[in-house]
């Protein structure tokens, strides 16, 4: 069976400033529909330059775009009309009210009046009490909660989060995440982009890790998880060794090179991690321990090492 | 087209000016008013007439003009200079709208707007002294195509300014000095010869003298050459504002 066509397809994208600086180097990304994406990459790295070309907020200097099957620039209209943008910095009409900017947004995007669609996001996002009230009275907050409702007024079937929760407390973020998840419970694609991990793992499908304007990894969240599960046991030997024992090859240990430390891989997710039939075959092969720790390669250390990789 | 998008701007634009209404509408015809006073009976007292109207009844065309395109600019490139300022742009350059629709929107309202203000100041004026159009047709049409020639060029000023002293600087330095010495307060024929020719390189006579001759059938130049200047001065900033929404200047990276 064929896989269904990707919602956004990026190939062979890249951008050159005006400055002459290049912010992307030949990204190319598939995003399948239904799916939450992360996008996960340091500042600087190329998710908001990304972003913005997308939607139309910059143009490309090579590669192509499309969205829902719509070449962003030859038919930016189909491509755009599929699109809530929610950008990184708070953008919004002071003197507006909540409820008059949000509709503002469905009519810009060619939308026929709708007040109980409206009605529903305001009430979703905590917002109802709030729409009469100008926008500049709201916190911080509110005002990005304001500006998901805009990019949701016109109901579209791709939404982009950039760094949502720049500036959100714990409690909100929360709340911004349950919405998510309704989101693509009713089939909505949701792209988000953030520099903490703890986020892409908490809320994406797949992750895609973004550095100096290259995509460096795309990867579902489970098999980056299956990396991260992965543990390590250094045993410390009371007397050093030349060899590991035939009768512990099945371990797979390695020695190190002054034969004092053996280490062993194992997966904290698997059935059995092995640790007891080993120590007690170690103590069978007469070798003595005399301390042992564990150490986790964290989602932080692959991503480290892969941003430093040159 | 995308009529619903092109109404939430012209709307939004239009909301605007309610809110600030005492700077929009009301400061306008308390200049003007101002105006009257000064020029039309300091003034007017020792030039009784020109080209046989009374000096007070003379101005009110000029005076129009003047507002109707110093507001037309200020409106047009204020409503799109802001957007860019503050950051909301990013949602009209994300949304399905064509710049045509957008232009339309945008220089549709400050042209509404700066029409309005046009007619209420004619009604002002005519508070003052006796008013009298011989050609209503040809006075809206005049006051229409100057409303939308200087939005637009308003709109151009707003996308190229990138600070507010850009925003301020061309009205200032060249708008309003072309307009005081556009004949909005004397006739051309008034002028020493040398002067007459020189004022005729003013593209702003021609709007007013069109203007004036729809008042009171009196012209500086013939009402065609006023009219196609203006419709030429349209084409120019038409062709300038395609110009910019095809290479996405000052908007876009
Ligand atoms: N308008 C611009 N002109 C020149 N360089 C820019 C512009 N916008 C962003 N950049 C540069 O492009 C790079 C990527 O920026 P950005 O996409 O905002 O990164 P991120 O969103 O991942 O933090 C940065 O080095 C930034 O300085
Ligand atoms: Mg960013």
């Amino acid at each position: 069976m064929l896989a269904p066509p990707p919602i956004i397809s990026v190939s062979n994208l890249s951008k050159t400033y005006g400055s002459g600086f290049k912010a992307l180097k030949g990204i190319n990304l598939d995003i399948k529909r239904g799916e939450i994406f992360a996008l996960l990459g340091p500042n600087g790295a190329g998710k908001t330059t990304l972003i913005s070309i997308i939607c139309g907020i910059a143009n490309l200097s090579e590669g192509r775009v499309t969205v829902g099957g719509h070449d962003i620039n030859s038919d930016y209209r189909a491509a755009r009309s599929l699109i809530g943008l929610v950008p990184q910095e708070l953008h919004t009409d002071s003197f507006e009210t909540v409820w008059a900017t949000v509709s503002f947004s469905r009519g810009l995007f060619g939308k026929p009046k709708n007040p109980a669609h409206i009605e529903k996001v305001l009430k979703d996002l905590s917002l109802w009490d709030k729409k009469d009230s100008k926008i500049i009275t709201l916190s911080g907050g509110m005002k990005r909660r304001v500006m998901i409702a805009k990019a949701l007024s016109h109901e579209p079937q791709i939404l982009f989060l950039d760094e949502p929760t720049a500036g959100v407390d714990v409690e909100l973020r929360k709340g911004m995440w349950d919405v998510v998840r309704g989101l693509q419970a009713s089939g909505v694609t949701i792209i988000l982009t953030t520099h903490y991990i703890q986020e892409a793992e908490e809320m994406a499908d797949r992750i895609g890790v973004i550095n100096k304007g290259e995509i460096i990894l795309v990867e579902d969240k489970a098999g980056l998880m299956q990396k991260l599960g992965k543990k390590q046991l250094t045993l410390h030997l009371q007397q050093k060794i030349d060899a590991i024992p035939p009768a512990l090859a099945p371990y797979k240990l390695h020695l190190s090179d002054d034969g004092r430390l053996l280490t062993y891989d194992y997966d904290t997710k698997g059935e059995r991690t092995g640790i007891t039939s080993l120590l007690s075959d170690l103590r069978n092969a007469g070798i003595h321990i005399s301390d042992l720790d564990t150490t986790q390669s964290s989602l932080e250390d692959i991503f480290v090492s892969l941003v430093r990789a040159p | 087209m995308n009529y619903r998008a092109i109404r939430a701007i012209y709307l939004f634009e239009m909301a605007r000016t309610w809110r600030t209404l005492l700077q929009s509408i009301v400061s306008p015809v308390v200049s003007t008013s101002l105006y009257f006073v000064v020029f039309g009976a300091a003034i007017g007292s020792r030039i009784t007439e020109v080209e046989g109207v009374s000096y007070g009844t003379f101005i009110v065309p000029g005076l129009v003009m003047l507002s109707v395109l110093t507001q037309s600019i200020a409106n047009a490139s204020f409503g799109i200079y802001f957007p860019k300022f503050v950051g909301t742009i990013y949602e009209i350059l994300s949304a399905p709208v064509s710049y045509i629709e957008i232009v339309i929107g945008y220089v549709g309202a400050a042209a509404t707007k700066s029409i309005i203000l046009g007619l209420i100041i004619m009604a002002t004026a005519a508070l003052f002294v006796p008013l009298h159009i011989h050609h209503p047709l040809w006075m809206l049409t005049f006051l229409v195509l100057t409303a939308v020639t200087f939005s637009l060029f308003g709109f151009i000023i707003g996308i190229w300014a990138d600070g507010f002293e850009k925003l301020q600087m061309i009205p200032m330095l060249i708008v309003t000095p072309l307009t005081f010495l556009g004949g909005s307060f004397y006739s051309v024929n008034m002028l020493p010869s040398g002067w007459r020719t020189v004022t005729l390189l003013n593209p702003v006579v021609y709007l007013i003298s069109g203007f004036r001759w729809s008042f009171y059938e009196i012209a500086d130049v013939s009402v065609g050459l006023s009219l196609g200047m203006t419709l030429g001065f349209l084409a120019i900033c038409m062709v300038l504002v395609w110009w910019i929404f095809r290479t996405g200047y000052r908007l876009k990276n």
